[in-house]
């Protein structure tokens, strides 16, 4: 069963389209990855998703169950654009939080303080947010966003504004409610947290989906041949002509690390091969492309098509 | 449903602990009528410590006698006017009064120099000094013996009845109760700019605090802009019904404490001398008098008090709503400027048709249209209502206000779940439409 199921949505504003026939299947308990630049629709289709906002046509499905009222409560959400009353106080606008959220205001109480002793914010429990620092205030919306155990937690930009020390806290955190049976939606720009985080990822442009799948089956189909070999002694053309030198740095010592790509016809062991004759090699590793770089090559692709 | 309720809740008690919200609820009561006392106040002693004006009079006409007071000092003067102008421009004197040679019976070209234009009070005063200079004259000359014109004199109070088939004639308060209902539409009136401003101000708060995308995750807009606007609406009731009390309080103690122990000594003094009796009598046969006690027990407090709230909670949420609107549409309330004018501009209009048409003539057509009108009915209604409405005006006017709110939350409502999630748009007119005709 997929945790969430998006089939052909749409939506245009006005003049401008936003969304075109995306389809997506997200696991269930994984961390999936939302990438694209700006005004991709990303935004778009996560309100779509958390039902602010309605497609046009197609459908989403929760576990097999077309989107609903219901849903609300199994739902956690942090948007990109998030705040606080910023009167109110801390333990007030929690349960608050928790109640939109079809928590009782019981239980609402019993989770708010919970998490905040697990974040060792309990002593901020009566003050009021405006008092608060921001990395502080931060927490909090995290709390509010995982407060009723949500089954699909969507992140939107989670880190953007932390603290590295609190970026690695909620990091922790997601990773911890993972392993105990959420999924995770994530969307951001920053590239590092998507390699080190996501198990999937799916790539907006323009309104367009134009990748999705699992993290490391996408890196391995970007493979492109090309291998990052650290030498003793400069190559000086002595490679065959299958075997195209991208580049070479003058590392120390006679010392070199040189980029090479070969053809579809040979694998690995014949560039060995051919290199052994001509050098002493130190290191050899294929070079799988990081997914800052899928994503750049992609975007940019997509424009010159 | 029970999620409107949440927000309300919260709107509600966010608002009542503020600090601020206690010292208005608590100083505005004690403060207002201690403003208007104290600026009466004020008036009577500036009147009583007034210096008297002093005049050059240039009397040719040597019949007219003016006799000085407490009010204004006459200095006969004697030379030509041109003479007297000059001497005037030089001394401190408040004015000049020239009268020349007149007939009474045709009294013109008295003329009163001034170095600065004197207020209508005092032209008025310095009339009715002639006049009854004049009139004196006048008495003589037709052989009146002053005595006469007094037992002349008579006080008569037009007794007003409404005439009816239903009920027996009552007495249709033309004066107390109209002025309960001025009050009332005057309070609507005021109620309507202090709430729905609020309103406004919680959008736009909300919306730069960036809580609202949280909150219309698990709300729909509409509802959480309905939300807000009946929490800020209860906490208006819950305002009005403490100064009512508040006040009632006071107007009940000030009452007793100043009717209370006169009465008593009254009957006491009817009961050691003989003349107070008469007195006594007189003050309870004066028809002013009667008739205000009458028009006091008159008055239909009940059907006020409904009619007030029902236009209260009416016209707020018709304003309330559209002022939600335009905070949604913002990021500042500078940039809510230009969407004001057309809110504001129905609020007055019914302020200034209550004040102008109403007072003239309740049951006039102008009343009676912007009394159906729902964007000024309750303000225009609540002038209405003590000079007696027919039953079905009011059901009229009531039917039509609730078509207008609703109409008004549907509209604002569409405006404002997207306005809501837009930042740093720059809104007009035409970008509103849009967001009308928006598909969700």
């Amino acid at each position: 069963m997929e945790a969430l199921e998006v089939k052909n949505i749409s939506k245009q504003y006005a003049e401008h389209v936003a969304l075109s026939n995306v389809s997506l299947t997200i696991p269930e308990k994984s961390i999936y990855g939302l990438l694209g630049p700006n005004g991709a629709g990303k935004t778009t289709l996560i309100r779509i998703i958390n039902q602010i906002i309605n497609a046009d046509s197609g459908e989403v499905y929760i576990k097999g169950e077309p989107l609903n009222q219901s849903h609300i409560s199994v739902i956690g959400y942090l948007p990109e654009e998030r705040g606080l009353y910023k009167k109110m106080k801390v333990g007030e606008q929690l349960v608050f939080l928790g109640q939109l959220r079809d928590l009782t205001r019981k239980d609402a109480i019993i989770k708010s303080k919970e998490w905040c002793k697990k974040l060792d914010i309990m002593e901020w429990w009566d003050k009021k947010v405006e008092d608060l620092s921001k990395g502080m205030a931060q927490k909090i919306q995290f709390i509010s966003t995982v407060l009723n155990e949500p089954k699909l937690i969507i992140l939107d930009e989670p880190f953007s504004g932390f603290d590295p020390i609190n970026a690695n806290l909620i990091k922790d955190e997601i990773l911890e409610l993972r392993d105990k049976g959420s999924t995770i939606i994530f969307s951001t720009h920053r590239m590092e947290s998507v390699e080190e985080l996501c198990d999937s990822i799916a790539l907006i442009n323009k309104s367009k989906l134009i990748l999705e799948g699992n993290k490391q089956e996408i890196k391995n189909s970007f493979r492109n041949h090309t291998y990052i070999v650290t030498h003793k002694g400069a190559l000086n053309g002595s490679l065959a002509s299958d075997f195209s030198l991208l580049g070479t740095t003058d590392l120390a010592d006679d010392l070199f690390e040189s980029t090479i790509r070969t053809t579809d016809k040979y694998g690995p062991n014949d560039l060995l091969k051919n290199l052994i004759d001509h050098t002493e090699i130190n290191t050899f590793t294929e070079k799988i492309p990081t997914i800052n770089e899928i994503f750049i090559s992609k975007v940019k692709g997509g424009d010159s098509e | 449903m029970n999620k409107i309720f949440l927000i309300i809740q919260r709107e509600f008690i966010s608002r009542v602990k503020k600090k601020s919200f206690l010292i208005a609820t608590l100083l505005v009561p004690i403060l207002f009528p201690a403003i208007i006392g104290g600026l009466g106040y004020f008036f009577v002693k500036e009147k009583e410590n007034a210096s008297a004006k002093t005049l050059m009079v240039l009397n040719e006409s040597q019949s007219i006698q003016l006799t000085s007071n407490d009010n204004y000092v006459f200095t006969p003067v004697t030379g030509t006017l041109d003479q007297v102008t000059t001497a005037f421009q030089e001394s401190e004197d408040f004015g000049l009064l020239y009268i020349p040679e007149i007939d009474i019976e045709n009294p013109q070209g008295i003329v009163l120099y001034t170095k600065t234009t004197p207020g209508p009070s005092v032209v008025n005063s310095i009339e009715r000094e002639l006049e009854g200079s004049v009139k004196d004259l006048k008495l003589l000359k037709y052989n009146i013996d002053p005595e006469t014109l007094t037992k002349l004199n008579t006080s008569i109070s037009l007794d007003t009845r409404i005439s009816s088939a239903e009920e027996s004639d009552k007495s249709s308060n033309s004066g107390i109760a109209s002025t309960i209902g001025y009050v009332t539409g005057f309070l609507i009136y005021l109620f309507l700019f202090i709430y729905g401003g609020q309103v406004m101000q919680g959008v736009i708060e909300e919306k730069n605090s960036k809580i609202v995308e949280v909150i219309v995750s698990t709300v729909k807009p509409f509802h959480f802009m309905l939300g807000k606007v009946i929490g800020v609406a209860s906490v208006g009731l819950v305002q009005i019904l403490i100064w009512v009390t508040i006040m009632g309080g006071i107007y009940a103690g000030a009452a007793s404490y100043f009717v209370g122990p006169t009465t008593t000594t009254n009957i006491e003094q009817v009961a050691q001398e003989g003349e107070v009796v008469q007195v006594q009598s007189g003050l309870e046969n004066n028809p002013k008098i009667k008739k205000a006690l009458d028009e006091i027990q008159n008055i239909p407090i009940v059907s006020i008090i409904f009619t007030f709230i029902f236009y209260f909670i009416g016209g707020y949420l018709l304003y309330g709503a559209l002022f939600a609107a335009v905070g949604s549409a913002v990021d500042t309330p500078a940039d809510a400027q230009q969407f004001m004018l057309p809110i504001m501009l129905p609020i007055i209009i019914g302020f200034f048709g209550m004040s102008m048409f109403v007072f003239d003539d309740p049951n006039g057509s102008m009343s009676f249209w912007l009394s159906m009108i729902p964007f000024t009915s309750p303000i225009v209604m609540m002038g209405r209502i003590g000079f007696g409405v027919p039953l079905w005006e009011i059901l009229l006017s009531m039917t039509l206000l609730v078509g207008g709110f609703i109409f008004t939350i549907w509209l604002a409502g569409r405006i404002y779940r997207v306005g809501i999630l837009m930042h740093g748009t720059k809104v007009n007119y035409k970008v509103l439409a849009k967001w009308f005709m928006m598909k969700n």
